[in-house]
């Protein structure tokens, strides 16, 4: 158990009323423990029926799960209790897309995107949700693979995920610490040159071209892709998080990114 | 004293895909100690590792990650490997891309400890 979780879960244990199991639900989704964040939070809905923020919470631990039809269910409570709530909004058009309903998912993001035209993630869900309405030849489990991404950032799932440019600058995406600081803007500007740096001393040393590095930590790990020459994008994750499924969530996330970085021309 | 790191880093070699295993100073990349294979430069692996390991290690911490056991970047025809032996030395390998990371990282590992 993380400093985190069992944090969260010392809050619970003192105030049973408390909205702590929101968060605490979350972070244990983030860890991979599914089932134990869906208990959680379905026993916090017992007692907060109408919480939106906990029923979308609930939503995303079911598609997680594979449970669609609930996790559809699980958002449209959060948009009877809060009409328009833009996660869940984004949520259903997801499931809509994953269920092969891909008009539907085209309808329902391009009205997000008239609604929130400054959501980056909205518009790289547009744009792949586009690109499988125009390209059927594009193998339906690679594109679900790549909504899936597309959707755990919007969904806010991304947080530890960063992709800055060569100066150090974010150009996407959030980092914060399991303290609660925000840490992009310092590790991005640290990054800054990374790539040119692993770059260059790959092929001094005569390994070519340079294709993803790591920091495992006492606390953590980190792991950094170049989805493209310029770009560099950074993943952090808990101790609890094993760095090879860190690197997994780097590699796709890349993916999506060299996409994204292509949409923005 | 040099024997004894030489038995340590002749341990990282032999993991196999293993080219070089060298111990350098954090600071300046220079080297204490080295086993080296088929004409590796363990000069230049050292100088190179030590500055790239330090940016990476500077952005862990403030990324929240802590001190940092392990660092790699993966390359397409091969892999360097870094672990740091307490506040002024690293341990450093370099090896084949078809060597086994899990098998790279332990060597460095025990290296680590024998070197305290």
């Amino acid at each position: 158990m993380t400093d985190r979780v069992r944090e969260l879960t010392s809050v619970l244990a003192a105030d049973p009323r408390s909205l702590a199991f929101v968060e605490l639900a979350e972070a244990l989704r983030q860890r991979g423990l599914a089932r134990e964040a869906l208990t959680v939070v379905r026993q916090g809905l017992a007692r907060y029926p109408a919480l939106a923020a906990a029923l979308d919470l609930q939503a995303r631990i079911l598609c997680d799960l594979g449970e669609d039809a609930q996790a559809a269910n699980a958002w449209r409570a959060a948009l009877a209790a809060e009409p328009g709530h833009l996660e869940a909004r984004k949520g259903l058009a997801y499931l809509d897309y994953r269920g092969g309903n891909v008009a539907g998912a085209l309808a329902a993001l391009e009205e997000l995107a008239r609604d929130v035209p400054g959501d980056a993630s909205v518009r790289l869900a547009l744009a792949t949700a586009q690109r499988a309405a125009g390209a059927a030849a594009e193998p339906p489990r690679e594109a679900d693979a790549q909504a899936s991404v597309v959707f755990d950032v919007a969904r806010g799932a991304g947080d530890g995920a960063l992709l800055i440019d060569p100066n150090g600058l974010r150009l996407a995406g959030t980092l914060e610490r399991s303290d609660g600081v925000d840490a992009a803007e310092p590790v991005a500007a640290q990054l800054a040159g990374v790539s040119r740096e692993a770059e260059r001393a790959s092929r001094l040393l005569g390994l070519g071209a340079w294709v993803s590095a790591a920091v495992e930590g006492e606390q953590g790990s980190m792991h950094l892709v170049p989805p493209t020459a310029e770009t560099l994008l950074v993943v952090v994750r808990e101790r609890a998080v094993p760095p090879a499924r860190v690197a997994l969530f780097a590699e796709r996330a890349a993916r999506n990114a060299r996409e994204w970085l292509q949409g923005l021309g | 004293m040099s024997g004894r790191l030489d038995t340590v880093l002749d341990g990282v070699t032999r993991v196999r895909g293993v080219r070089a295993a060298v111990l350098a100073s954090q600071e300046d990349g220079l080297v204490v100690a080295a086993a080296l294979r088929d004409g590796e430069d363990g000069e230049t692996l050292a100088a190179l590792a030590a500055a790239l390991a330090h940016r990476l290690r500077r952005a862990g911490e403030s990324a929240g990650t802590g001190r940092a056991r392990f660092l790699h970047v993966r390359a397409e025809h091969g892999m360097l490997c870094a672990s740091p032996a307490g506040p002024d030395l690293l341990v450093l390998a370099l090896a084949d891309a078809t060597a086994n990371l899990g098998l790279v990282r332990l060597a460095l590992l025990q290296a680590v400890e024998e070197t305290r």
